[in-house]
């Protein structure tokens, strides 16, 4: 094919004339005109095939959203606003602040001032960081913090200090400080005092529950519930008969994606569900509960001998012991009530399983030989046979890949972290038409949830990963991410000012409690154990 | 460049050829992440690694500026994949293409001791795709074909390029 410009070129004055030629003025002739016409067809071609496209995908996925009935909608925002007038201010207490205890008061909306001042530094060092920010961003909940109460005196100064701070959330006014007791009984005799929360190692939290509803206060107890299942039934008792809101430590139940989750089962997406895998892996020291030994710490600014009222056995000053408590099955209950219980409220929360028939737990100390005696390996199959199910949990400390949580159903299996995917089952019986008809295909997701966000945290730990992918850090809700603590603690003060149950209340303690304790037991005795319901023990 | 006037024959259909499905691919890139109303690069950017991992992550920590880049590029890959189709543009549009694939290969570029955590399809040693495409992108622009099979023709009157 000859260009329309060559014969010219030798005339022209300039060769960049030749480009203007074929498309200037009146000698646009017809072939020039095709050429620049040439390529319409091509998008058009484009458009018409794209179209197809879209239109196919879509008749596919309404299909598929037809058959599953679900919505792609996500939690509320936020309901019930919070009553900010001073007479309906709520004072707390604070019984431990220790890691957890202080992130729960930071969440309730008093950070402690060298938290304030860490991410001031943390956001000037690194532009990226926007937590105190983001922080601050939560709504105001209305609190006071009146009352503190910690066995080592350079947590309790923290939290003192935390009490009056200016800098909160939610625009909210500087705190008027709080009184710092010795005991926790001191505290509860205040008659100002609404509520406490009680984030001790597990052995203090059977007693302070039992007297704080004895006083009529409300309580937010961190989990698990109780040391030892024989403190379960009388806690259970205790707050049932004072009529306190009681909310267990379980933030997951915030988390936007076993809402989902919860209704994906309840849909019957999943088909008969007979295997539910739930899992931890960690491979850190912090995770494994090898915490800091704070330099203050020692039997002066320690109240030993309170911190050892309650434990398993008397044993002399250990800043370890008092430190690293979670080692020891004289005050917590290892994986069983630290992470187990994490794992099973969310099946519970999303399928409502209940207590188990049965619990076979094995393990041992693989990795962490410092002398702890809870395990850092360890497994536990629960058997639900009224409801044909197993549900398994398998913990490490000393590894870290992600195996996630899977319900495996007959016509499809879930996988539940920060998201919900959804996958048919090749063979699966509600769907094999859909299957056959290639509407679904099981290799690709019949559904998935991702949390409403467009924006990522730059400056996220492979700890908090961890903990974010279970719900314990953070959600969202409208797009916007939310602590699942301030969430978790707000609900329960909502409760407490319109009345209703808090999302984990002590119906679901209890459960939460007899299992993991049924898991525990089943470990130390060597044995399977059973749950019997009639004389309400785990035999 | 002094002269980049006019192909002929086969070369000019060869290189129209190229454009136009660069143009294509682009386009529905850029389409379909318009249509698809759960896209967002943040996630692109925040597995990043190459020199300008620390923008990148910069970018998709902020949901404002992640907003701004998400639209920045449904917008521009649509953009210049319309221009390179019609060839309306068509030189600023090669330029424009030459620099977003620049900025994509470099995003995870595959250097050694670079690991992307996406899955590659195919094996790659600084060499791929993207980089290609990029440099067909400037080959484009050193030869382009808009004013004489495209609307550049009826755009470029007595040739100013």
């Amino acid at each position: 094919m000859s260009d329309q410009n060559d014969p010219k070129a030798p005339e022209d004055k300039s060769p960049k004339q030749s480009a203007g030629d074929s498309g200037s003025g009146a000698g646009v002739d017809r072939r020039s005109l095709f050429k620049g016409l040439a390529t319409i067809p091509v998008l058009g071609a484009l458009g018409a095939t794209a179209w197809a496209k879209r239109s196919a995908d879509d008749a596919k996925r309404q299909a598929i959203v037809d058959e599953l009935g679900v919505t792609g909608d996500a939690p509320a925002i936020i309901d019930r606003l919070t009553s900010r007038p001073p007479s309906d201010r709520i004072n707390v207490g604070i019984i431990g602040y220790g890691g957890e205890g202080e992130a729960l008061v930071r969440a309730a909306g008093f950070p402690a001032p060298d938290w304030v001042d860490t991410q001031r530094q943390a956001q000037i060092n690194d532009p990226r960081n926007r937590r105190l920010e983001e922080y601050l961003a939560h709504g105001d909940l209305n609190l006071e913090l009146t009352g503190v109460c910690d066995l080592f005196d350079h947590r309790a100064n923290r939290a003192v200090a935390a009490s009056s701070i200016e800098t909160r959330p939610g625009g909210a006014p500087a705190g008027r400080g709080a009184t710092r007791y010795q005991r926790y009984t001191e505290m509860l005799e205040d008659p100002d005092l609404d509520a406490v929360i009680i984030a001790t190692p597990d052995h203090w939290h059977a007693q302070i529950t039992i007297d704080a509803a004895a006083a009529g206060k409300h309580v937010y107890c961190e989990k698990a519930m109780t040391r030892t299942a024989d403190e379960v039934l009388p806690v259970v008792n205790a707050v049932k008969e004072s009529g306190i809101k009681f909310q267990l430590g379980h933030q997951n139940r915030q988390l936007e994606s076993h809402e989902k989750a919860r209704e994906v089962y309840e849909k019957e997406i999943l088909g008969p569900v007979t295997l539910i895998e739930t899992t931890t892996n960690r491979n850190d020291r912090w995770g494994a509960w090898v915490w800091d030994i704070h330099p203050d710490g020692n039997p002066d600014t320690i109240d030993w001998a309170q911190f050892q009222e309650n434990a398993g056995h008397d044993v002399p000053f250990s800043l370890e012991r008092f430190f690293r408590w979670r080692c020891w099955f004289d005050y917590g209950t290892g994986l069983g009530g630290d992470l187990l219980s994490h794992e099973y409220d969310a099946v519970n929360q999303i399928m409502r399983v209940g207590i188990p028939k049965s619990a076979m737990a094995s393990g041992g100390i693989y990795h962490y030989k410092d002398g702890r005696d809870v395990p850092d390996t360890f497994q536990v199959a629960y058997e639900y046979p009224e409801r044909d199910l197993t549900l398994l949990y398998s913990a490490t400390l000393a590894s870290g890949r992600g195996r996630g949580k899977v319900f495996m159903g007959h016509d499809a299996a879930m996988e539940v972290g920060s998201g919900v995917r959804v996958l048919a089952e090749p063979l699966s019986t509600r769907y094999a038409d859909m299957i056959e008809e290639e509407v679904v295909d099981p290799d690709r997701p019949l559904l998935t949830y991702r949390p409403g966000f467009r924006g990522l945290d730059a400056v996220t730990t492979a700890t908090e990963e961890y903990f974010a992918s279970r719900g314990l850090l953070f959600t969202y809700r409208g797009g916007q991410r939310v602590s699942t603590l301030w969430l978790h603690i707000k609900d329960w003060l909502d409760t407490i000012r319109f009345g209703g149950e808090p999302a984990c209340n002590i119906d679901r303690g209890f459960e939460e409690a007899i299992t993991c304790h049924m898991a525990t037991m089943s470990y130390q005795l060597g044995r399977k154990v059973e749950w019997d319901p009639v004389q309400q023990q785990i035999v | 460049m002094s002269n980049s006037a006019s192909l002929t024959g086969a070369r000019l259909w060869a290189m129209a050829a190229l454009r136009i499905l660069i143009g294509w691919h682009l386009l529905y890139e850029g389409i379909a992440k318009l249509w698809n109303p759960y896209w967002t690069s943040a996630g692109f950017l925040a597995d990043s690694q190459g020199p300008l991992a620390g923008l990148y992550l910069w970018m998709a920590g902020d949901p404002g500026r992640l907003t701004v880049v998400d639209v920045l590029n449904q917008w521009g890959l649509t953009l210049i994949g319309l221009a390179l189709i019609l060839g309306v543009f068509s030189r600023f549009a090669t330029l424009m293409g030459a620099v977003l694939l620049g900025l994509y290969y470099l995003g995870t570029p595959p250097w050694p001791g670079i690991e992307s955590s996406a899955p590659a399809e195919g094996s790659y040693l600084i060499v791929n795709k993207t980089l290609i495409e990029c440099v067909a992108m400037i080959v484009l622009w050193l030869f382009p074909t808009g004013h004489q099979v495209g609307f550049d023709a009826y755009l470029t009157r007595g040739g100013n390029r």
